[in-house]
């Protein structure tokens, strides 16, 4: 058993409707999701030892929390971890928890796109890098064109020529936009069809737009306690069974090493996480998972990346179905990034407000059958160099799988 | 003796024919016909949105260098198009082809004949025993107003000639220069577009006696006559006027007079005189004794006379086998690239202001393209690295230099989101031969050639203008 392993719950969560929220500022975002949070805990605001903010581009420093909430006077912290960045803030909440600093600590992931006018977020040559002082000279790559070459190549090393390869893809975000399409706070609300995803524009050859995630607003939040204290808030809590967080060594895309068909970094943090929580046969015993669709090609990576497909046999379980709602492992129940939208800062925490919600059966029309343990997979960065974060949650204490 | 040591041209890939521009004003019609502005026919060199006349130089310079003289202490940069009113662009070429810190860089900029007074200048100095290899790359990119003549008259393109005293292929017999005042073509600061007084004028005044003036000096000097030469290689501003000097001077245009490729590339400015001469040059025997003159704002003229030394030199592509490479783009392609006509940007976050300090403290990375190799496993990578990303250890590389390293391509995308004056932009991962990746963008790749394996090589182009600051840095392209 890990270090974490079954000494945190999580006790209430929030999770703000996610979209073009047009008359909602970050403030309005930050307050709604505590506030249900807090509620669901059954906590006051009061109660709160020191709080963690995770945000992008939505904010600076603690401030931006503390603000908001007129948090009195207590420790905050501000995190960022590019689109890792909600799970960074539940990670610090959890971990001071575990470490005894507090009893109940809030993390909230925010972000606030829409008002940018952008279309999806900054070239990826900003990441990692300060944009204070730079030579201007590193290329100008925007998000889908580098997961573009990931599907280039993992479509070239595994033989899938590119129709096929846009079909499976095209699978993925129609799974995605069936599950969001069940759930009200999902940014999207329409059911997609295999022939919609493939005609859909180009955006980085070979993902079209309908491969690419929302780019939206939103807000989500968690509260978390002593795993031993968890019963006193209330009956179903959840609890932490591992947190896992891989950063790889490489910025820029360096070696040669690399083979543009997988997520180093995905591969890393799962087998930490496993270890962790004591999970053997990932694909048998998690009973749920939310992973980091932000382009389909990446969930596919990432069924063999976390160990559920074996390399380059993704395609054999979008076939069979093995992902859907019904199927041998749920992914991405709530709609994912895909259809859920994907404002930065909030992804981790919205992942696991919906694992949350399944754990306690509490997710309507997509809950998922006897759910014992959730898992949440959320990446910061390129496909070479990223951050990859796990948190395996579940919903009995002192049981592993 | 002192003379020309190595040589190499670079004419841009892509071609804008002339009837395309005509079609493009409307003046393929018999009514537009008459009133004299049709299209002189033939096809003009453009430089890619990502070249200017500085990277054009630094392609002619790395291929002079790699011809012929392997390094040179001085680099002269003859060009009207300098991309700086202020600041040397002699210096950022002679950084991006990695000469010593010691060389002397020197821009002669402002007149079109600006090449052979850089010759001029480098011959002095190897003859007196300041430098022992100077390389003068001329290179511009001039425009001429829409509907105008010089729009469709004007090419581009760049020349790399090495001056020096060992392993001559031309020495430079004799030299002879005149000036004259006048005001024929100009641009005055922040003009886009070259100005010309009446053309009657300017040619017979200007250019006419100029050259006849000079070239009839140099002769009587030299005691040579017009058929001592094998051959007679002189500026024209376009054909009529360059024939009617060589009339006049009793040359025999078949058989002496080098052709002015206007109608493969255009008067490409300062570089015009140069590539005329690398086009004689390509055909020259040894023994053969070469007129030159140029023009502008006077004339220089210069008798070479062709070395043994031409037969070892030769074996690179002549100037007539690279202008059989070539991709035609419309006239709308032409304004976007010259940025003539507003363009809807993607709505895409600001990209950043280029930091001085920065550019200038990595400077051998991004203008030279080193990167580092490991001195403990032997692993290349680029950017240059602290910590070694194979084997971890610190400080122990050696620099290693990417630019002349060929590559192919590992995977790529087309980049419909990023901001690109042609959008979508070719973006591929490439693994170099001997180790290393870099990710950059694949130029003069047409969307659908760029295939996985596809072999590449570096080229230095304009990647940005911001903030008043000019950036270049490498780029792929296919290696054809």
């Amino acid at each position: 058993m890990g270090m974490i392993t079954d000494k945190v719950a999580i006790v209430g969560m929030g999770c703000t409707k996610f979209g073009e929220l047009w008359d909602k500022n970050v403030d309005d975002l930050i307050t709604e999701a505590t506030f249900e949070a807090c509620e669901d805990a059954g906590v006051e605001l009061k109660d709160v030892e020191a709080a963690w903010l995770g945000t992008v581009f939505s904010g600076h420093t603690a401030l931006s929390l503390s603000y908001p909430l007129k948090l009195q006077y207590i420790p905050v912290t501000r995190v960022e971890n590019m689109c890792a960045t909600g799970t960074e803030a539940l990670r610090g909440a959890a971990y001071a928890v575990a470490a005894g600093a507090c009893n109940i600590a809030l993390a909230v992931g925010v972000e606030k796109l829409k008002d940018t006018g952008w279309t999806g977020v900054q070239p990826s040559n900003v990441v990692g890098r300060t944009t204070m002082g730079t030579t201007a000279t590193e290329l100008e790559l925007s998000p889908p064109a580098l997961f573009a070459q990931l599907a280039m190549r993992y479509f070239h090393q595994y033989n899938l020529p590119t129709e096929r390869g846009k079909m499976l893809l095209a699978e993925i975000a129609v799974k995605n936009h069936h599950n969001g399409s069940l759930n009200p706070k999902a940014h999207y609300q329409n059911k997609l069809s295999v022939e919609q995803v493939m005609k859909a524009p180009i955006v980085a050859p070979p993902l079209g737009v309908l491969d690419c995630c929302g780019v939206s607003d939103g807000a989500a939040a968690a509260i978390v306690t002593r795993a031993d204290m968890a019963k006193s808030f209330r009956n179903d809590p959840i609890y932490i069974k591992s947190m896992a967080i891989s950063v790889g060594p490489s910025r820029d895309p360096v070696s040669q090493e690399y083979d543009f068909a997988h997520v180093e970094e995905n591969a890393r943090a799962s087998a930490q996480a496993y270890a962790e929580a004591g999970i053997t046969n990932p694909r048998a015993e998690l009973s749920v998972a939310e992973v980091h669709d932000c382009f389909t090609i990446h969930e596919m990576t990432v069924y063999e990346d976390l160990g559920w497909s074996k390399r380059g046999r993704a395609k054999d379980d979008i076939e069979a179905a093995t992902f859907t709602l019904k199927g041998e492992l749920p992914v991405n129940t709530d709609g994912g990034l895909k259809c859920f939208g994907h404002p930065l800062g909030a992804s981790g925490l919205r992942m696991q407000y919906e694992v949350y919600k399944q754990l306690q059966e509490k997710a309507g029309p997509r809950q998922v059958r006897n759910p014992r343990l959730g898992l949440t997979h959320n990446l910061g960065g390129s496909v070479w160099g990223g951050i990859a974060c796990i948190c395996v949650t579940g919903n009995e204490l002192h049981k592993g799988s | 003796m002192v003379g020309i040591t190595s040589f190499e041209a670079y004419i841009p890939a892509y071609r804008l024919s002339r009837d395309e521009i005509s079609r493009a004003w409307g003046t393929k019609n018999e009514i537009s016909r008459a009133w004299g502005t049709k299209s002189i026919g033939g096809e003009r060199a453009v430089a890619k949105h990502d070249e200017d006349s500085l990277t054009m130089a630094v392609a002619a310079t790395l291929g002079c260098m790699k011809k012929g003289v392997q390094q040179a202490d001085g680099l002269f940069f003859a060009s009207t198009t300098s991309p700086y009113k202020e600041k040397q662009a002699a210096a950022i070429i002679a950084a991006a082809v990695d000469l010593p810190k010691e060389s002397r860089a020197v821009d002669f900029t402002d007149s079109l004949r600006g090449a052979t007074i850089a010759m001029n200048s480098a011959v002095d100095a190897v003859k007196s025993g300041t430098a022992e290899n100077i390389i003068v790359a001329a290179s511009d990119c001039r425009m001429g107003a829409g509907k105008s003549q010089f729009e469709p008259l004007f090419g581009e393109g760049a020349v790399a000639l090495a001056i020096g005293a060992t392993d001559v292929i031309a020495t430079i017999e004799r030299s002879h220069s005149v000036f004259s005042e006048m005001l024929d073509m100009w641009r005055l600061e922040g003009d886009s577009f070259i100005h010309s007084w009446e053309e009657r004028f300017v040619i017979n005044e200007g250019y006419m006696n100029s050259m006849h003036t000079v070239i009839s000096q140099i002769m009587e000097k030299h005691n040579a006559t017009p058929k001592d030469f094998s051959k007679v290689v002189f500026y024209g501003p376009e054909t009529r006027s360059h024939t009617g000097l060589a009339r006049r001077l009793g040359f025999d245009l078949e058989m002496q007079v080098q052709n002015p490729l206007f109608d493969s590339i255009g008067n490409m400015g300062t570089a015009a005189l140069p590539m005329m001469l690398v086009a004689a040059l390509d055909e020259a025997k040894p023994g053969d004794l070469i007129l030159v003159a140029n023009y502008g704002d006077g004339g220089d003229a210069f008798i070479l006379k062709v070395t043994e030394n031409i037969g070892k030199f030769r074996g690179s592509q002549k100037i007539n086998e690279r202008l059989e490479k070539k991709m035609y783009i419309n006239y709308e392609t032409y304004l976007n690239w010259r940025d003539l006509v507003p363009i809807q940007e993607p709505s895409r976050p600001e990209s950043p202001t280029p930091s001085i300090p920065c550019l200038w403290r990595e400077s051998k990375s991004v203008l030279a393209f080193y990167g580092k190799k490991c001195n403990k496993c032997g692993t290349a990578q680029y950017p240059p690295q602290r910590v070694c990303i194979k084997c971890q250890s610190k400080d122990d590389f050696g620099d290693y230099k990417f630019s002349d390293k060929k590559g192919s391509i590992f995977t790529y995308t087309l980049d419909f989101l990023t901001p690109s004056r042609e959008s979508p932009a070719v973006i591929g991962t490439v693994d170099f031969e001997g180790g290393g990746r870099v990710m950059c963008e694949v130029t003069e790749c047409e969307h659908s050639k760029i295939k996985i394996g596809m072999p590449v090589e570096m080229c230095f182009r304009k990647v940005g203008q911001k903030g008043g600051i000019r950036t270049y840095f490498w780029k792929a392209k296919p290696i054809s």
